[in-house]
């Protein structure tokens, strides 16, 4: 396409020429309006001076009769102006007046009517008029008129304006609109420009900006607000990718060792037997990292309606607090629920018990104090804030300094340092994260100097909770 | 439990080859239907104590086999196997008439005892006894009593209900996923070995002091109670 080719088909020129004739439009039925309001003005004005015209000859028609009436048509046919006289006899032959020729019939039929005519001693061509013919006694004619030369001026005067007027309207209407739609087309072509750069690969290009805070511009901002957002999720996804393939590839790995050894010849009957529990164990572990993807993928793009009750959270937390409070104690730590009663969210009760059991679960595996005097509790809390009910697990382990991490952690697949050698699969906490994200809520990492706070929290049920 | 005739609806012949030799070895019949539609004909006229359900099977798929099923007042239990291992999709299962969900792959110890519990019930006359008894161990399920030996044993109520469930499948394995299933109402994996720490302190309880175990550990599959001097 040419350059002008873009430009005409580009909206803005377009809705500028729609634009354009809408105003040519009114301007014609402006200069119409104009034109008309002139015209019935200066025909009235013609009718009262013939109307004058006449009351005068007929006095002098009524003094003297038709020699009187001759004498004054002759008198006003020498005066200058306008006006128009014409006196002839019952045959038509003119005995006085200032008109030499008209269009015919037109004395035959008394009245006013628009005429055209010729002055006497005129050579051009016939003049408009306006006419009255009356007829006398002896059948002479008169007829009155005025020349109607005003008018037609004043017509082509009006007729000129619209046509100059329209001639301009359209020139600075297309230039004008040409300059628009270029300087929007050079805008958008940038745009363009740039989204096809990102296309071919270059993912760190970003629609310019003029900076003018337009509409424009709050479109290219919003659309690199997106891919800043896609960016990102790209670079999760490959970090996601990455993980997957370490994670998997090394229980993959023990599993082939395992399997290997047990075909070893020389292994014995015990020997394979164990290496079978372990490839067995291994798969297993698998499975789990597989299904907690799977759920997290699932949670992430799902949406819940039907598996959303409305139920006591203080409850259903103190039910996974009580199933882990033995493990608790076999570990030597102690497991403390304490909630404010009555506490009502509507959620999947199954997610969030799930939720809550892996927070626990890591506060289990990372809550324990190194410092032997220290106090191991963990502490399960349930409260309202504002719109939202928190539960919290706080634990007064290691916990996990840095900020940075408590918000990378929650990432797929990420596993501190500290951790790496510990079992697990670095996806609980994503998990917990996508449940919360389900449920419009979010899950917050924060230090319990020492130790770690989770804090999942999920909007409140706006149901008013039962009593107990 | 011996002798179950089961029939496997399931399109993998591998996996089902699988299922029929290993439920051989424990003393069950199994027939195998590769699709839905004779699947369907096998389950309608065969008589058997339990169906193991795919739910994607060529010709028909498992849940609407087994809505057909029901509306032909065929009440044999059913096992819906899935490789969609989601809560919704066992709820939906559930709700079609299937009466236990497991997801592939699976454990075959976990589907065995799950097949064995199932198919009970088939046999259960109306209502569920009022008092279960394993050697000189006794739960009144009225009076919430545990007694071993006419001695009263206080339980915690969450204590109490495993024993129930364990003492109501006595005699057969019942694995640690039905225990949180059905004890607790929990759908997922804890992952960390809680129900071994409360099966040890319930153990504590139960025989604190005795010589016969009653409640024993069936190692790769779960736990049961019997009599061991029977």
């Amino acid at each position: 396409m040419t350059a002008l080719g873009k430009l005409l088909r580009t909206t803005v020129f377009k809705l500028s020429l729609a634009y354009l004739v809408i105003f040519a439009i009114g301007c014609g039925l402006l200069l119409g309006r104009v034109g008309l309001t002139a015209r019935l003005f200066i025909d009235e004005q013609t009718a009262e001076t013939i109307d004058a015209e006449i009351n005068g000859l007929s006095e002098a028609y009524g003094r003297g009769g038709i020699r009187r009436l001759v004498d004054a048509v002759e008198r006003r046919s020498r005066q200058p102006g306008s006006s128009l006289y014409l006196v002839t006899t019952f045959a038509g032959e003119s005995i006085v007046g200032n008109v030499a020729e008209i269009s015919t019939g037109v004395l035959e039929t008394p009245g006013g009517s628009e005429i055209t005519y010729k002055r006497v001693g005129d050579e051009g061509a016939a003049h408009p008029a306006v006419a009255r013919v009356f007829v006398l006694p002896g059948g002479f004619r008169l007829l009155v008129g005025r020349d109607l030369a005003d008018r037609e001026a004043l017509r082509g005067i009006l007729v000129r304006t619209l046509l100059t007027s329209l001639v301009w309207l359209t020139v600075i209407g297309v230039s004008g609109g040409a300059f628009v739609a270029a300087r929007v087309l050079k805008r958008v072509d940038a745009m363009n420009e740039s989204a096809r750069g990102i296309m071919l690969g270059e993912m760190s290009r970003r629609l310019p900006m003029a900076g003018t805070g337009d509409e424009l511009d709050r479109l290219a901002h919003n659309l690199n607000d997106m891919l800043d957002r896609i960016a990102q999720l790209m670079i999760g996804l490959r970090e996601v990718s990455d993980n997957i393939a370490h994670d998997l590839k090394t229980p993959l790995t023990r599993l082939r060792n395992g399997a290997e050894a047990a075909l070893r010849v020389d292994a014995g009957d015990t020997e394979r037997k164990a290496a079978l529990e372990n490839i067995i164990g291994e798969s297993d572990g698998l499975i789990r990292t597989f299904d907690a993807l799977l759920m997290i993928a699932r949670l992430e793009a799902g949406s819940l309606t039907e598996s959303m009750t409305d139920f006591d959270i203080g409850a259903a937390a103190r039910d996974v607090a009580e199933l882990y409070e033995p493990s608790a104690e076999e570990n030597g730590m102690t497991l403390v629920y304490a909630g404010e009663p009555g506490l009502v969210v509507r959620a999947d009760r199954d997610l969030v018990s799930r939720a809550l059991s892996n927070l626990i679960d890591n506060a289990l595996k990372y809550g324990k104090s190194n410092n032997p005097d220290a106090t191991s509790d963990i502490r399960v809390e349930t409260r309202q804030v504002g719109a939202s009910v928190e539960i919290i697990v706080a634990d007064h382990g290691a916990g996990i300094p840095d900020a940075a991490d408590r918000t990378r952690v929650l990432d797929r697949f990420v596993r501190l340092e500290a951790s790496r050698s510990a079992p697990g699969s670095g996806l609980g906490l994503s998990l917990v994260a996508a449940i919360a994200r389900l449920h419009k809520g979010a899950l917050r990492l924060e230090d319990n100097a020492p130790g770690l706070r989770a804090v999942l929290a999920l909007p409140a049920s706006v149901q008013t909770p039962t009593p107990a | 439990m011996s002798d179950m005739r089961i029939l496997i609806i399931e399109d993998d012949q591998e996996a089902a080859a699988y299922l029929i030799k290993a439920f051989r070895e424990a003393g069950h019949a199994a027939d195998h239907a590769a699709d839905g539609l004779e699947g369907y004909a096998l389950a309608r006229d065969g008589d058997y104590d339990v169906l193991i359900v795919d739910r994607m099977l060529p010709k028909m798929d498992g849940l609407s086999l087994i809505g057909g099923l029901r509306e032909q007042k065929v009440e044999t239990p059913v096992l819906i196997l899935s490789a969609l291992g989601q809560v919704d999709d066992r709820v939906k299962g559930l709700r079609a008439g299937g009466d236990d969900y497991l997801a592939k792959p699976y454990a075959f110890s976990e589907l065995l005892a799950r097949i064995e519990v199932l198919a009970r019930r088939r046999g259960a006359t109306s209502g569920e006894p009022t008092l279960y008894r394993v050697g000189d161990l006794e739960l009144d399920r009225l009076a919430h009593e545990v007694r071993r030996a006419g001695k009263e044993i206080p339980l915690q109520p969450r204590e109490f209900r495993l024993l129930e469930y364990l003492m109501k499948h006595a005699g057969k394995v019942v694995t640690r996923t039905m225990l949180l299933e059905n004890v607790w109402d929990y759908h997922f994996d804890p992952q960390t070995n809680v129900i071994d720490v409360h099966i040890s302190r319930l153990r504590g309880k139960i025989e604190k002091g005795r010589d016969a175990q009653l409640l024993h550990t069936i190692r790769g599959a779960g736990y049961m109670i019997r009599d061991g001097a029977r």
